[in-house]
Formats: C-alpha cells, structure tokens, sequence
C-alpha cells in the first residue's frame, strides 16, 4: 500500500459496513483453544507468520548496541508518567486546547462511545473513516456507531480484512493474521463489491494484487469522507502532539483529508516531553514491525488553518485503567505500548490463537491487561491469568520490560484466593472466582502433607506399594493429564528411602 | 567440599535415580553430600497458581531445612528459580501485609546459597568434564525457568559436550517451552500437549536417542507424550548423564 496517485473514483451508493460480530458468551480460555488446537491450517497460519515475525524481531534488535538502555528507559519514561499521571493529563489538556482542539473525558466504553456518537452526529455525517486504533475496539466503537446509524469503515489493510470478513482481529498488529492468501481473496472477492468497489473478477492471491485490489477499494472511501476516527500511539504532554506510526500510510490519509479528527487514547498513552518520543521510535518500530524505522509516523498539534483537519476532537479514555493503576503489581501492564512482540514469541499464543483470549488483546499482555480492565468475575477474565506456562519468553522480549509473568501469578491470586483490588476507583476485597474450591482444598492438603515429612514419607511408600494398581486413565483433574500423556511410573523406592537405607549401612 | 542437596519432591517420589545420580556425580568429584530430612517441596505449584498464603509455611520449612548449609544443589532449574526469584518476593509482600520480615530476611539468606546442577559444577566446582561416559546421541532441551529464570546459557551443554562417547545434536526450537507449565498441563491440556508434541517431534527429528533436561517436571510432562508414541526417543535427566560411567551406566 505504497501508491501515493490520487485519482478520482467512481462513488457508488454504498450501504452500511457490517459491525464486527458482538460476542456475548465468550468461553473461557481452555474451551475455546481446544477448538484452535484442533484447527490445522489456523495452525499453520500462525506458526508461519509468528515464526517470520519473531526472527526478523531479534535481528532489528540485535542491530542496537543500547537496546538494554534503551529498554530500561522506556519503562522509566513509562513508570514516571504512570506515576504522575493526573499531572501529565491535565498538561496534556491545556495544550490541545491552545492549539485549537478539544478534550472530553470518557470514565468507560459507553461515555467514549457516547462522546464520539455525538460528534459524528453533529457534522451531519453517516459514515467515518477509521485509522487502526486498538481503543477503538476496545470499547466496541464500530458496533456503537452502527447503533447510531453512522458507518465506520475501516482503512488498515488486515483491519479491512477482518472487517469485510465478518471476522474478529486475532493480533494486536496483525489482526489478519489467521488468514492465508487464499482466504483473504475470497474475502475480497465476495465482500468488497457490497460495500463499495468491487475487487476486480480475476484476483488472484498474490500480495501485490490483494494489495492492489484494497487501495482502489480504499481509495474511494478515503476523498469521500468528511469525518475519521483515530486512536493513537503516543500523546505528548507539553506540546499536545499526538503520534500515529504506521506502515502503510492509510493512516495519514484519514488524519490528513477529512474535516472533522476524532481521537480515541487511552489516559496511559500520554508522555510528558516531545524528546521521550526518542526511546519509542525506536524500540517500537523494532518490537512490532522488525523495521528500523516505521514507514509513516504522523504528528499533529490541535488544529492548522488550511492544512488538514479544521476540527480535532480528543477523547480521554479511562475504561478501567485508573483501577489498574491501583494495583501496585498489575500497574505495569499499563507500560504497554501495543508493540505484540510478546504475542509473537508466544507459545500458547501460537497454538491458541488470537480469539481464544475473548478480547481485542490477545496474547500474553491480553492475559494480564484484560482481567485488569474488566475485572475477572466471567469465566473468560477469570481463565486469562492461567493461559500461559510461565515460561518468560514474553518478558525478555517486552521493550518496556513489563513482568508478565509476575503479573500472572498476581492475577492467579486474585482469582484463587481472592484479595484486594479497586473497582470504578472503590477500593473492595475481591471473593475468590467460582470452580476454585476443590483446587484450593487439594492446595491445602497438599501443603499438609509436604509441610510434614513424616506423613510425605507415609505416603510416599503407599503409593510404592500400590504402583501395580496405578490406572492409565485418571478421573477427576488428573484425565486432563492421561488423555494425552501417559504418567510416569511409580518407583519401588524413593530417594529419602534410598538415602535413609545407604546411611544405615554405611555410617559417615 | 560440603554441599547439601535438594532433590525437589518430583525427583524424590518419582525420579529417584536423579538424586541417586546427582549423589554419586558429586560424591565422585570430591564433595561431601548431605541430605537435610526435614526438606520438602519448594512450594513452586502451589504458589505458581496462585497459593501464596499455602506457599508460606513451605518456604519458612525450606529455608530451616537448608539453614546451616553454605551450598544447596538442586537438579531442577524451576526449583532453584523459585527459591532464588520467588522466595525473596513471597517474603516481601508477606513483610508488606503485616506478617513481620521474618520470611524475607529469611529468604534473602537462603536465596544466594542455592546452585542449580550445571551453575554448582560450572561456577563452584569449576569443572567442565566430570568424566562421564555415554555413548549416545544425546538433543538437550533447556527448560525455561533454566533458560531464562536463572540464566544458565550453554551451561549445560559446555558439560555434555565434554562427555565421553556423547554426541550432541541441536535441538531445533530449543528456546521453546515444552507446554508442562505446572498446572498448566492440566488447566490447559490440548495447548500444552500441542506444545509438547512439537517439542517431541523436533527431538525425535535430530535422530538422537536420547532427549535431555535438567527438570523433571517437563521430562514427565514429554515422556508421558513420547510412551503414547512408537518413537525409540526416551527421556533421561542430565544428571544420570553426568553420573555415568564405564563401570556405571544409568539403568
């Protein structure tokens, strides 16, 4: 998506754009991997695209000679702003509005989603071109506007697939990443002619082509538009320039043509100096892209007289992150900066899919940012903190350096035993999660047992004895481990025997 | 040279000959072994899904049962990861709540003592050839908590390419969790037996013989998956390795 040539297209009546499909009852996370698992060629997609992605990661890296510097600056960049955040926000403020924009503040989805409905309304518009915006899903913007009559189209080349798909984004950066070429072709095929230009008959499947076919497509929508709806990567306090990087440069078309901008951030996306963006042109680009340098990184401050939009909206989204805040532990999932190398090095994330994670943020940072924002009282929220194996891998990548897995065994605590957490800014003690109290009673009693050698050594030997008897097939819990996996025989003797006896007979 | 060993509670309930091996390595290289009775299990399961209250008593028994020991070694990465990363981490938040500092000081004293097989015999020990002999194909698997918890970089392999009679292959995707994860195995068993699957099928892909670890957990978690298979692969701990000799092969 590289063409820059803007011709003028023919404009056919277009009818409203499917919302991405609401998913009420999401399952929790081990119900919905079974069913990816058993999927062969979404396996195949992700492994090969994962794989692609994680190498060319560690090559950008590796060409940093300060990337560990660089790393920790912008987790301190990050904490200090975190720490100082109603001061940063309000600056951020002040200087939006002198450079003619304006900020509301949204305290969760339907206020955002309210604020933004309005503003649309109120330019007279039906339709809004959206830039990629991680926000936006978040708080289900497109099925809002849809509700309200407005279309929202989206303009990123796997955000359209997606879109045009039906589908659910699977990747932070990847939404499409699910899907091969050939899938993508039928999309385009069968979809793009309903909802505008049509791709042309004889698409083949080839990049190039694809990408061909989805900039006419865009092109149309891109003159025609009067309003767009973006998020944004970082917000600037002192200067109130907010920052779009991307890499295909339909970003900049909707933050350039239209009238009206209206941006969607989250309250964590704010950095106090225009000199702190110095760490993360650097550190995200690389984390995310593999590039150097991404190809298209948009600023704009407030509102310019005859260039781009002449009104900019700024909304301020908390939506569960000044909870988050709280939270002296979880709080670091606040650092992040949406890059997903920790998705891409995943290895649940790779056999589990994106959609497994039941929200726009898949993955490891999905698994500790969800039940933060939302709370964990559904089954989904509740699962998210155990859908991982704790192997790090997702840590050593992260260019903030946020401890994911400190993170998720926080949260498992949470969930299991219950304890303090803030809610709409109350500070409550959280109940355990349901289905955990036969795995707190097995916890106990098997601290019991370990906490006491006596009765360890009791039961260690009765296990020797009737190791003949052991089944293959356990009941209980313990089938999930013998549907797959054989367990490993019992010994005759264990090691505190073997050694009790060698003592015995030869005395030191 | 005194050492004490922890032999974690899956090595001594079902994997014996590692302690048995790890005793003899050791003994064999001039140490004095001790095995403090009143150890028990690190706490790493229980705390890992979220126990940490049912974590405490087992890290203040831990701490007292290696208490007057200057070297603990353990055959198994996550152990000796939990007791160094987590203990001190258990103490605080204990310390942070109200229960007093007495777990923290506690852990801040044994943490440092404690040596993962390979970090013993490499940074303590100083050796890099235990003379031992084994002659397979042998694919290493570094499991994560080793790998990334406690750094033990080519640690491991430094000391079975220097095994007599052994032949190291690479193992392609090394860096890669098997899927164990603790109770992740059963909270998410067809991701974690897909996991281990690839894990099998890229040892067995080597050609080697044998797959090797220094964590039993994830070599139950692997052997359980290779017996549902035909493959001639088998699973053995790096410390039988280290241990065997002409006269002594592992059983």
């Amino acid at each position: 998506m590289t063409g820059t040539y803007l011709g003028m297209p023919a404009m056919p009546a277009t009818p409203r754009m499917p919302a991405v499909p609401a998913t009420p009852e999401v399952p929790s996370f081990p119900e919905a991997a079974r069913e990816a698992v058993r999927d062969g060629v979404l396996r195949a997609n992700l492994r090969h695209a994962t794989h692609t992605i994680r190498d060319k990661r560690a090559r950008a890296v590796a060409e940093l000679a300060d990337w560990d510097r660089l790393r920790a600056a912008g987790r301190a960049v990050k904490d200090h702003t975190l720490r100082h955040l109603d001061r940063y926000l309000l600056q951020l403020e002040e200087a939006v509005t002198a450079a003619g924009g304006t900020v509301h503040w949204a305290a969760d989805a339907d206020e955002a989603n309210r604020i933004v409905t309005d503003l649309v309304r109120a330019t007279g518009e039906r339709e809004v071109v959206k830039v990629k915006s991680m926000a936006t899903q978040e708080i289900g913007l497109n099925e809002a506007l849809e509700a309200a009559g407005i279309a929202a189209y989206e303009t990123d080349l796997a955000e359209l697939i997606v879109q045009l798909g039906h589908d659910r984004p699977s990747h932070i950066l990847v939404p499409a990443i699910h899907r091969n070429r050939a899938e993508i072709r039928d999309v385009f095929r069968t979809e793009m002619g309903r909802w505008g230009r049509p791709a042309p008959g004889s698409l083949g499947d080839d990049p190039r082509e694809l990408a061909e076919a989805a900039r006419l497509h865009l092109r149309e929508k891109f003159l025609r538009a009067k309003v767009a709806v973006s998020g944004a990567n970082f917000m600037v306090a002192e200067t109130g320039t907010m920052v779009v990087l991307e890499s295909e440069g339909n970003g900049r078309m909707c933050l350039t043509l239209p009238e009206t901008l209206i941006s969607v951030v989250g309250i964590e996306k704010v950095v106090p100096t225009f000199r702190d963006l110095e760490i993360f042109l650097q550190t995200l680009p690389r984390s995310s892209t593999a590039e150097r340098m991404n190809p298209y990184t948009t600023m704009w401050t407030g509102t310019m007289k005859g260039d781009g939009p002449t009104a900019f909206h700024l909304v301020l989204l908390d939506n569960g992150r000044t909870d988050t805040l709280a939270d002296e532990t979880g709080r670091q999932a606040l650092r992040c900066i949406r890059c997903s190398a920790c998705l891409n090095v995943c290895p649940v994330y790779e056999r589990a899919g994106g959609h497994a994670y039941g929200s726009v943020y898949p993955g490891p940072i999905g698994a500790i940012l969800s039940p933060q924002l939302r709370g964990t009282a559904r089954a989904i929220d509740a699962s998210l903190p155990y859908a991982s194996t704790l192997c790090g891998a997702c840590y050593e990548v992260c260019p903030v350096a946020i401890d994911i897995p400190e993170v998720l065994v926080h949260l498992r605590e949470r969930v299991a035993q219950g304890g303090p957490a803030t809610r709409a800014g109350i500070r409550v003690t959280l109940r355990p999660a349901d289905g955990h109290t036969a795995e707190r009673a097995a916890m106990r009693a098997a601290r019991l047992l370990l906490d006491h050698p006596g009765a360890l050594r009791a039961g260690e030997r009765l296990l020797a004895r009737a190791r003949r008897l052991a089944p293959r097939r356990l009941p209980g819990a313990g089938r999930a481990w013998t549907d797959s996996r054989e367990l490993p025989t019992v010994p005759p003797e264990s090691f505190r025997d073997w050694w009790a006896a060698r003592e015995r007979s030869t005395p030191r | 040279m005194r050492a004490a060993l922890f032999v974690t509670c899956v090595s001594d309930v079902l994997y014996p000959r590692t302690g048995i091996a790890v005793v003899r390595l050791l003994e064999r290289l001039g140490v004095v072994v001790d095995f403090p009775a009143a150890q028990s299990c690190c706490g790493q399961p229980q705390y890992n899904t979220g126990y940490r209250y049912e974590t405490e008593p087992l890290v203040r028994r831990t701490v007292r049962a290696f208490a007057g020991h200057e070297y603990v070694v353990t055959p198994s990465g996550s152990c000796a990861a939990m007791i160094r990363e987590h203990y001190p981490r258990i103490g605080r938040k204990a310390a942070a709540e109200g229960r007093g500092s007495e777990l923290a000081e506690a852990a801040a004293s044994l943490a440092p003592r404690v040596y993962e097989l390979t970090e013993f015999l490499t940074d303590v020990l100083g050796v890099t050839d235990v003379g031992a002999y084994f002659p397979h194909t042998v694919t290493y698997h570094p499991s994560c908590h080793g790998l990334r918890g406690l750094g033990l970089g080519d640690r491991p392999r430094r000391l079975l390419a220097a095994v007599k009679g052994l032949d190291l292959v690479e193992l392609p995707g090394a860096e890669e969790c098997c899927g164990f994860g603790g109770t992740f195995a059963v909270k998410n068993p067809d991701v974690s037996a897909a996991m281990g699957t690839d894990k099998i099928t890229a040892a067995a892909g080597t050609g080697a013989r044998v797959l090797c670890g220094a964590d039993n957990s994830c070599l139950a978690h692997l052997d359980g998956l290779l017996r549902r298979t035909d493959s001639p692969l088998r699973t053995l701990h790096l410390a039988e390795i280290l241990a065997a000799t002409e006269e002594e092969p592992p059983s």
